[in-house]
């Protein structure tokens, strides 16, 4: 026979953001690939952009990743210093707002390599070679 | 009716600025100012109007006090709010409304009591994080919107050489404007070592690479042409309006080094029939001196990559080569909260004539372009006189 309806009562009890954000605190860091057209996609969704499949893979991608650009946002020693805001494209095509850390602010350069790690339930990164 | 159908068939009959200084006042109050300048402006009454276009950063359905406030029945109205392009924006589906005869005088307005509201900004920013999160990119602290800027500053400056003196270059030319426009609120002297030396926010954006935070309010009233030419002023007849809208998150901007301008000024240019060699007066949302050369290249003032070059010694400030924000723009004029209207406004005071020490002589196109977000959404409109028709 046909397969089975999606009916609109039949969804999971959670959501693709949802099982995103309790990976993390498991410490996974995930992505999706779509089953239809292969295609990477970050943040989570409920269906491809690209080709509207719903059967999306939650993979976990290797972790490595390329500055595309940089920022160090400047805030007084006594609140905590300066820090680091970077995009980051991973190896898989996605790109994603992280930081870098492990070396100062200012010192991350766009090109830089850098690995993922899940520290606190958020994504972070690291220069690829340096001890974390 | 084809959008080149359209050219020309709409003007903005009054514009009118109000309440740079809020203190005491709410929006909806200078708000209600600059409607009744704008509307007065064009020879009309409150009572002539029966379209509205209007948006909030606070409010999710603005439209509905202002009209309770102003006491209007509108048969069409607009609240769409992609940010401070909106203003932008709000011209095209005006001009359908107008051109099919749903409506005959459209008031497009905006106020913010940015700078005096005692409103506690600490407390909005929770507010604001629970009711449109960001998820991916709350935890990471971006100091935004000027960190989603400069990290597409920084990308600009990466890819094609493009210099924090250049950026400068921008600020600078900004206040030589703002110096000739006298109600702008930022008019004393700056040098490039006056940007260079300002205090670093967020790499590479410093303090002075940023907009002002002021209070203001603006309107405009767009109608069909040809009643716009028995109103009170010279009509400025639109010749092409675009918009597009490419994502939200500056993380998800596809290339950080093009922007959605790229869309919106092509649609602009497509229902104008001209190109950017023809604009004589350009106002660009200068929210962060990055969007100037962003958007100036965008355009096709020039070629990307060279944004940063093409406003390299003044060629932006009075007696450039192109005249660029005439009235200070956001960075040294005013900038309450968002600023897109007042780049509509100043395109037609500029096409009007009249603006005094800071008039382009002769100008007879001009090009208002509204921005959005973190370079999210982009706003194109082309304007011209009756001899540019
Ligand atoms: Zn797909």
């Amino acid at each position: 026979m046909s397969e089975p309806a999606r009916s609109a009562d039949a969804l999971p009890a959670m959501g693709p953001e949802a099982r995103y954000f309790e990976a993390l605190r498991e410490g996974r860091f995930t992505v999706q690939r779509c089953d239809a057209c292969a295609r990477t996609i970050f943040p989570p969704r409920i269906l491809c952009p690209a080709c509207m499949s719903e059967d999306l893979s939650v993979i976990e991608p290797t972790g490595l990743g390329e500055v595309y650009s940089t920022t160090t946002v400047r805030r007084p020693a006594d609140k905590g210093g300066d820090y680091n805001v970077a995009i980051i494209t991973l190896a898989e095509g996605v790109q994603m707002m992280s930081c870098v850390k492990g070396i100062a602010p200012a010192s991350v350069r766009i090109g830089m390599r850098v690995r993922a790690e899940v520290v606190d339930g958020r994504v972070e990164f690291t220069p690829e070679g340096s001890a974390s | 009716m084809t959008m080149q159908e359209m050219r020309g068939r709409v003007a903005v009959a009054g514009v009118g600025i109000a309440g740079l200084d809020a203190t005491g006042h709410t929006e909806l109050e200078i708000l209600g100012l600059a409607a009744k300048r704008a509307v007065a402006d064009a020879g009309l009454t409150l009572q002539d109007i029966d379209g509205i276009c209007t948006a909030s950063v606070s409010s999710a359905m603005w439209v509905m006090p202002v009209v309770e406030y102003l006491g209007l029945r509108p048969s069409f109205q607009d609240s769409t709010m992609m940010g401070g392009s909106s203003f932008v924006a709000h011209i095209l589906p005006a001009m359908h409304a107008l051109l099919s005869g749903q409506c005959k005088a459209v008031l497009v307005c905006y106020g913010s009591t940015q700078r005096s509201s005692t409103l506690n900004r600490a407390e909005i920013g929770r507010y604001r994080r629970v009711l449109d999160p960001q998820p991916f990119e709350t935890p990471y602290e971006p100091l935004n919107p000027l960190s989603s800027y400069a990290l597409v500053a920084a990308r600009h400056m990466h890819e094609f050489g493009t210099t924090r003196e250049q950026l400068a270059e921008v600020a600078v030319a900004a206040r030589a404007w703002a110096a000739l426009n006298p109600e702008a609120l930022k008019r004393e002297p700056m040098s490039l070592a006056d940007v260079l030396d300002a205090r670093m926010v967020s790499d590479p954006l410093t303090v002075r690479d940023c907009c002002l935070v002021t209070d203001g309010a603006g309107a405009f009233v767009l109608t069909r042409s040809e009643r716009a030419r028995d109103l009170a002023q010279p009509p400025v007849h639109v010749l092409g309006a675009g918009a597009a809208v490419w994502h939200r998150q500056v993380s998800m901007m596809p290339g950080f080094t093009t922007t959605a301008a790229s869309d919106s000024g092509a649609r602009a240019y497509a229902m104008a029939g001209l190109g950017p060699e023809e604009v004589d007066v350009v106002a660009l949302y200068d929210a962060f001196t990055i969007n100037t050369i962003l958007f100036l290249e965008d355009l096709g003032f020039c070629a990307k990559g060279e944004g940063g070059a093409f406003v390299e010694g003044g060629a932006i400030a009075p007696g450039g080569r192109l005249a660029v924000n005439t009235n200070g723009g956001g960075l040294s004029a005013y900038h309450p909260g968002m600023y897109g209207i007042f780049t509509v406004i100043e395109a037609v005071r500029q096409l009007r004539g009249g603006c005094g020490a800071r008039q382009i002589e002769g100008a007879q196109i001009a090009l208002a372009h509204g921005n959005g977000g973190t370079l999210s959404s982009q706003a194109t409109a082309i304007f011209g006189t009756e001899a540019a028709l």
